[in-house]
């Protein structure tokens, strides 16, 4: 006969498999349509690549890899550094960058300002940050063709107030992209740091100023380490898509400045090198990851030296 | 008493500089709307206000096309989604840490952690090699994919909504004779309702939203409205763009602003 344990044991068991077959469906399309074709890219980028695009089925190589950042000479065969990927490389990673201290800069102030309007108020603020963000990436990106192209709002704007006589070249440069990498990517950082900013004491500002510290030693030394956290994360939510940024520089940026995104693109389409276009994504994913990483490590700790 | 009594809250500038932000954020997208009322026919100039592009949009059949085919896909993708995410939600709430709980969190939010870029060329190296292989290339791959990566957010509001929820109502149900079925159906569901129309909601609007991924799965002549606006901004655009775009817009305020308020009113 069975004992009570022996039955809790396997209405336990039952239970769990209940729970793998209830899950099943959203694991079994996500494996299918997301994360198996990551492992087949993987596998693809050690293959030789078809004369039409596509791989050789089978073959192995690690010609797709070598081409991330070298290049043949095709004198001598000699290798030597693919300059015009090193400079994508940098390019996209230079660019995230500015845009993620770019977006701090007026992210933090907005996010301040917000938090400390009546809390009615606040949430029409809030709201308003909300807008952009839920509104078609594509959109926001034409939206900001509208202002910088040459007869836009800018040049336009210029020109009537005399200030230049020709338009201003902004499209399809760096700028370009710049631009619109901060105007989509601004409320990624402005809604973290007003959730961490919401919930902030203004009694710790006060006895700060008891203390005779100054506006900018308040901001400093009390403000800024108490929403660190939403600091770190609205600069990883800034930073992750920006490296991965795609249509923006395709729109804003024209055929000439690519970023990694656009390489990738590149490969699968008129480069028809497959395995290098695979190589490129997963150097790609994993330089996303390592900025995950470093988020995870200084989130706990920053949240463990407050806690 | 003129003094003005001191503000621990003001910092001097972060006041022009919210509002500078705010002006920077709704300038480009005011600017969007206004030309998609403009009357000449290029956006070099302005020729006063008319409709004439948001008629010729309508009236235009790859814009029709597109359109339809983004709503169908936006309410396959949206709807399997929340289904799979509600029952994921159930199978992750509400218990002890099991084996395997942990990697199934990691594995559902598995398409957020990675470049949207990087999925749409995975996804074009696996499918086309099924499209050569069973000869079918319909709309079935785009909601395949859609479906994938609007999991995520689906499963984002209605797991929220069980982990605030305890066993109690279930197990009275329970000691009531109800079979698992009935109080799953007559106690869990219309309790998790708001939680599933959020989630849906949601769903619905980043399937609606997405080129990227769309781009590099469609095959030809399956444009959806954000490709095929993509399609045309590598040309000289005209207002009409502006049109489809302004309408796009005003389609998204109207369902944030219904997620927001749906997702405001709590039970």
């Amino acid at each position: 006969m069975a004992n009570a344990e022996e039955i809790a044991r396997a209405a336990d068991a039952r239970d769990i498999r209940d729970r793998w077959l209830l899950s099943a469906p959203a694991l079994v399309i996500i494996l299918l349509a997301a994360t198996g074709p990551l492992f087949v890219m993987l596998a693809y980028s050690f293959m030789l690549k078809g004369d039409y695009g596509d791989v050789q089925f089978g073959t192995f190589s690690l010609d797709g890899w070598t081409s991330v950042l070298f290049q043949r000479d095709i004198f001598d065969d000699t290798l030597g550094l693919a300059d015009a990927h090193l400079s994508i490389f940098w390019r996209s990673i230079s660019l995230s960058f500015y845009t993620t201290v770019l977006t701090l800069l007026f992210g933090f102030p907005t996010a301040y300002f917000i938090a400390t309007r009546p809390p009615k108020t606040r949430e029409v603020w809030v709201f308003l940050v909300t807008i952009p963000f839920w509104t078609n990436l594509l959109i926001r990106t034409f939206a900001m063709q509208q202002v910088i192209r040459n007869e836009g709002l800018v040049n336009t704007a210029l020109m009537a107030l005399g200030i230049i006589k020709q338009p201003l070249q902004i499209m399809n440069t760096d700028a370009a992209i710049l631009l619109g990498m901060i105007y989509i990517y601004l409320p990624l950082m402005v809604l973290p740091i007003y959730a961490s900013m919401e919930k902030l004491d203004f009694r710790l500002v006060e006895a700060g100023y008891d203390l005779y510290a100054g506006r900018w030693q308040v901001l400093r030394r009390i403000i800024f380490p108490l929403i660190k956290p939403g600091v770190i994360a609205g600069s990883i939510l800034v930073f992750i898509p920006s490296l991965g940024a795609y249509v923006i520089p395709r729109v804003l940026g024209g055929g000439k400045n690519m970023m990694l995104g656009n390489l990738i693109e590149l490969q699968f389409g008129a480069g028809r090198n497959w395995p290098l276009g695979a190589a490129i994504s997963i150097t790609l994913m994993v330089l996303v990851m390592i900025a995950l990483l470093f988020y995870v490590r200084n989130a706990s700790g920053s949240e463990g030296a407050h806690g | 008493m003129a003094k003005r009594p001191f503000d621990i809250q003001a910092q001097p500038g972060f006041g022009f500089m919210a509002l500078l932000t705010f002006f920077a954020l709704y300038l480009p997208i005011a600017a969007l709307v206004a030309y998609s009322f403009n009357a000449a026919d290029s956006l070099s100039r302005w020729d006063g206000v008319s409709l004439r592009w948001f008629i010729s949009a309508w009236h235009n059949s790859a814009v029709q096309d597109a359109s339809i085919r983004s709503l169908v896909l936006a309410v396959s993708a949206a709807a399997l989604s929340t289904i799979a995410a509600t029952m994921a939600a159930l199978a992750t709430t509400r218990t002890r840490p099991y084996p395997g709980l942990t990697f199934k969190y990691a594995f559902i939010n598995q398409p957020l952690m990675v470049p949207e870029i990087v999925t749409g060329v995975a996804l074009l190296i696996v499918f086309s090699r099924i499209k050569v292989w069973t000869g079918y290339s319909g709309l079935g791959y785009l909601i395949a994919a859609h479906t994938a990566f609007c999991i995520p957010f689906a499963y984002l509001p209605i797991r929220a909504r069980l982990e605030s929820m305890d066993l109690t109502l279930e197990r009275a149900a329970a000691d009531l004779y109800a079979t698992p079925w009935k109080a799953f159906r007559f106690v869990t569901l219309p309790l998790l309702r708001p939680a599933i129309i959020a989630g849906f909601m949601l769903a619905f609007v980043i399937s609606l939203d997405d080129v990227v991924i769309t781009e590099f799965v469609k095959s030809g002549g399956q444009d959806t409205l954000p490709t095929y606006m993509l399609g045309q901004l590598r040309r000289e655009t005209s207002p009409e763009i502006n049109a489809i775009a302004t309408v796009f817009l005003a389609l998204s305020v109207v369902l944030v602003t219904t997620f927001y308020f749906v997702n405001r009113r709590k039970p």
